[in-house]
């Protein structure tokens, strides 16, 4: 710190470039502009080439023309709309009340439920599109065919490929995020705000309707957005449940241009550019939204005990939506792949198939040289992003909140950025980037390294920022008056005081990279396929038992990184006063 | 020894020149003594402290540590803090809470150029610690002790390393009052002890005046007097010391003549008042008499001496145990006095008010 003790404002001599001052933010940048803003560059520029990496640069408009101007257009718009708010809806429904029920009711066992509420984040979306296709097939689903059966049905009650089905789906994937979210927010509001308006004689629906509800719209509306931006920046619903359904949104026509023989880059290029620039304009708003909202926080940081709704008897109402919600939306989806995981075919549960019951897939998978492969690229390619990750935004945010450098906020940007990139346009630009420059790394697991990378930067941001605030200058200061070098202090004491948060952050990371789809599906090609393109391509191939079997190793190697990581660090019990 | 010669420090204030934390400032520390630097917030003795620390960068002027300049904006001389013979103590204490109360003191000897044996590390460690006396709590997570002992493990921390110099950042301010006070006297007692040249920022008087060899009071980056506690208590040399020092009453009038001797008396509402008179004040001069609660004797009937006393009424009374507070009404101003706990008086009682001429002092009204 001491030594980044910059003048401000005035003129003394520049530092050298070897002072750690100019070095570090420099390399920040230097990084980040490499990782976040030369891909975006190749993407605009190769949208309007009329070659995929040519010798001259011929500048053209039909890639748009072909992207924007076709028979599909209307279609591919109307769906992706549809899908992407009905989700938010759903989610934001499902969430808001499971976060209400466990957060300011007296719903019975509602403790037991807040963990069990976030448990389908370790289910990858592929595998959770593969589990609900299990049960809502319209030819095999198990939930059809027991409905079938039990009612002497003629046809199918539910079709998941649909878009009603596609919006179940991704949204019971989503809630996860939906409930986090407005778990905070209800915590977060000061109780002696509805106490005041019992006091003023309000009753309790009263102050519900007028108090409770009104104090809850800023958050909602920002979680709405964010909900319908990554529903619409995601792919693994439009591709396991879209394509074969015909229903195809912006994420899976970028795919199906790469797809095409011979793939085509530049309409590929045009659809991201367009999804890119909605998906902005999104976070745009929602950081807007997000401000404003901080205008009229009435939080202090303060933890409060929400008051708590007295639900009388409806509180069995609320327990059985719970208990219900866990069993069929949570449980469910595990237990459909623990289940197919043992089966050598598809079967609906009988006598007939527990005697078929064997780990014969987990044997095959055992000599099956693909998963293997797959498997390790998995794990290197997750563990070596979040360290990568969380080591780049530590110093990045230390720079940014610690140094006082004039125009560190320019490296907060930077970091930022990657959160506009939905996954396929990060695809799609690494892509035109890497056929076009003459690094050789496209078709290897690098290419993916530096995609998760750039993705998950903003995640890391968070996690190191938040904790990078909450150190006092102080500390360090102390530290280069006890004669301790720029390095020495980072080392010894700033790294130290952030392993909380980097380890929180790492393990997040971890997670998301594990179960990453929407940019592998066009990065990840023969070696550097990974575990969640080997279930799609194996599903494809309809190797569904199989493919159940790999789901199930895939979560358990999941939780077993996360166990292992969080031994190796060790919980450190800081009690800052 | 520290030596600052006309140091300046100016903060970016967007497109605006800057503001002047400190403007051009001027001390020296002799060695082994106690100086102070007070002032309220914002009167840039932080900034001083943190300029000498080399936790900032100044903008011009020179400072001296030991003998050796670490920061002069002539020849762009700058020795970053890690390198400047200083020990320093923080408000916030700055203790790691990540470390022992053993790896805390160790850490200067452990990151410093010179490398010590761990024999040696224990050695000072364990003899730095003893210092404060938190030997028994080497083992302790640092967060697992109270505020004053983690004031003193900040203060042994500062000490392991055997600095020239030492710095003090509103030490006791996070303290309550009775640990305040003893913390003082162990501060002082432990300076003198060790004959460490010391710098010391305070905003609290009582601090200043009870630990120091030289107070510096400050205001808006500037020193606006130095010398001895007792100097700057009794022989404030301008209202703004006056006021921030030790609550004062002021009386305001014209230098009605001038008696040499530094003596003279001044014109007010309340009559001829004979006071102590600033030197450069003429005849005719606008003042503020400035006088202390604890000064001014109240007489039930008219005294003896006639030199000073002015009728009054009692208009509030407080007994404060110690002390009696008592207000009394000068035509339409008030004088804040303590009278001893014996003074027995009611609201509205008719006093003598007398004010000692030594006690009194004209100073410059602006």
């Amino acid at each position: 710190m001491a030594t980044l003790a910059i003048p401000r404002g005035t003129g003394a001599t520049l530092p050298s470039f070897r002072d750690p001052a100019l070095f570090v933010p420099l390399v920040g940048a230097g990084i980040l502009i490499y990782l976040a803003v030369l891909p975006l560059l190749m993407l605009l520029i190769g949208s309007f080439q009329a070659e995929v990496a040519p010798r001259e640069f011929v500048y053209t408009l039909k890639n748009y023309q072909a992207a924007y101007a076709s028979e599909y257009t209307y279609s591919t718009f109307k769906n992706s709309l549809i899908f992407a708010s009905g989700s938010a809806a759903l989610t934001f429904v499902l969430g808001t009340l499971l976060a209400w029920l466990t957060e300011r009711t007296n719903t019975p066992l509602r403790g037991i439920f807040v963990p069990l509420a976030v448990v389908p984040l370790i289910l990858p979306g592929v595998l959770e599109s593969i589990a609900w296709i299990f049960l809502l097939s319209p030819k095999f689903g198990y939930i059809n065919v027991w409905l079938k059966s039990l009612f002497g049905l003629a046809s199918p009650p539910f079709n998941v490929f649909s878009l009603p089905g596609m919006i179940w789906v991704h949204s019971v994937g989503q809630v996860p995020l939906a409930f986090l979210m407005m778990t905070a927010a209800f915590k977060s509001m000061d109780p002696s705000l509805e106490e005041s308006a019992m006091m003023s004689g309000a009753g309790a629906w009263q102050t519900f309707k007028r108090v409770t509800l009104r104090l809850l719209v800023p958050a909602a509306g920002s979680v709405l957005l964010i909900l319908f931006v990554r529903t619409l920046e995601s792919f693994e619903t439009p591709a396991l449940i879209g394509i074969p359904a015909r229903i195809y949104v912006y994420t899976s026509e970028i795919f199906l241009a790469f797809n095409e023989y011979p793939p085509d880059y530049g309409r590929g290029g045009a659809l991201a550019v367009g999804l890119l620039i909605l998906s902005a304009v999104g976070v745009w708003l929602y950081s807007r939204a997000t401000k404003e909202g901080k205008k009229f926080q009435t939080v202090t940081g303060k933890a409060f005990r929400p008051r708590q709704f007295d639900l009388g008897r409806w509180r069995w109402v609320g327990f059985g939506f719970l208990a219900s919600y866990f069993a069929f939306v949570v449980l469910l989806p595990f237990l459909v792949l623990f289940w197919a995981s043992f089966l050598p075919f598809f079967a609906a549960p009988s006598w007939d198939a527990v005697q078929k019951l064997s780990l014969d897939n987990y044997r095959y998978l055992n000599g099956f040289r693909p998963f293997w492969d797959a498997l390790q690229n998995s794990i290197v390619l997750a563990t070596l992003t979040a360290t990568l990750a969380m080591l780049l935004t530590s110093l990045v945010a230390w720079i940014v909140y610690k140094s006082r450098l004039p125009g560190s906020w320019i490296l907060d940007f930077l970091a930022f950025v990657p959160i506009t990139i939905p996954g396929i346009v990060m695809g799609m630009a690494l892509i035109l980037l890497y056929v076009a420059f003459p690094i050789p790394i496209y078709g290897t697991i690098w290419v993916l390294l530096i995609a998760y990378l750039t993705r998950f930067i903003p995640y890391g941001m968070r996690a190191a920022s938040g904790s990078i605030l909450q150190i006092h200058s102080e500390l360090e200061e102390a530290a280069a008056a006890s004669g301790a070098s720029w390095w020495e202090t980072f080392r010894r004491v700033t790294l130290p005081l952030l392993r909380p948060g980097l380890v929180a952050g790492w393990i997040y990371i971890c997670i998301v990279s594990f179960r990453e789809f929407s940019t592998s599906v066009l990065l990840a090609t023969g070696e550097s396929r990974v575990l969640s393109i080997l279930l799609f391509t194996m599903f494809e191939q309809g190797q569904v038992t199989v493919v159940a079997a790999i789901g199930i190793l895939m979560i358990a190697t999941l939780l077993a990184i996360v166990a292992v990581f969080y031994k190796l660090t060790g919980r450190v019990g800081i009690q800052t006063q | 020894m520290i030596e600052v010669k006309s140091l300046t420090k100016i903060y970016a204030d967007g497109d605006n020149a800057g503001v002047k934390a400190v403007d051009g400032i001027s001390f020296t520390v002799e060695e082994g003594r106690f100086y102070t630097l007070l002032g309220p917030s914002g009167c840039g003795k932080t900034t001083t402290l943190r300029c000498i620390a080399g936790l900032e960068k100044a903008n011009g002027g020179e400072i001296v540590v030991a003998g050796k300049k670490v920061y002069a904006a002539g020849d762009h001389t700058f020795v970053p803090a890690y390198r400047r013979p200083i020990g320093m103590v923080f408000q916030s204490y700055a203790i790691w809470p990540h470390l022992t109360v053993f790896e805390n003191v160790a850490f200067p000897l452990r990151v410093g150029k010179q490398r010590f044996s761990s024999a040696d590390i224990r050695k000072k460690v364990g003899s730095a610690l003893a210092q404060v006396e938190l030997g028994d709590y080497e083992e302790r997570m640092a967060t697992q002790l109270s505020g004053g002992q983690q004031q003193r493990l900040a203060l042994a921390r500062a000490l392991v390393r055997e600095p020239q110099v030492l710095l003090l950042d509103e030490p006791l301010s996070n303290l309550d009052a009775k640990l305040r006070e003893r913390m003082r006297f162990e501060l002082r007692e432990l300076q003198r002890r060790l004959r460490i040249t010391t710098l010391y920022v305070t905003h609290d008087q009582i601090e200043a005046l009870s630990m120091s060899n030289v107070i510096a009071v400050m205001n808006s980056g500037v020193i606006i007097q130095e010398g001895g506690p007792r100097d700057i208590y009794l022989q404030p040399k301008s209202k703004f010391v006056a006021n921030f020092i030790g609550s004062t009453n002021q009386l305001s009038g014209h230098v009605a003549r001038l008696e040499g001797n530094g003596t003279g008396a001044v014109k007010t509402e309340n009559g001829e008042i004979s006071c102590q008179v600033l030197d450069g004040l003429g005849v005719g001069s606008h003042v503020v008499v400035v006088v202390r609660p604890e000064s001014i004797n109240l007489h039930i009937d008219h005294p003896q001496s006639s030199l000073n006393v002015i009728e009054g009424k009692i208009g509030a009374a407080m007994f404060l145990g110690e002390y009696v507070d008592c207000a009394v009404e000068l035509g339409n101003q008030m004088l804040q006095t303590h009278q001893r706990y014996t003074f027995q008086v009611r609201r509205g009682d008719p006093v003598w008010v007398e004010l000692p001429v030594a006690e009194c002092m004209a100073l410059p009204a602006e």
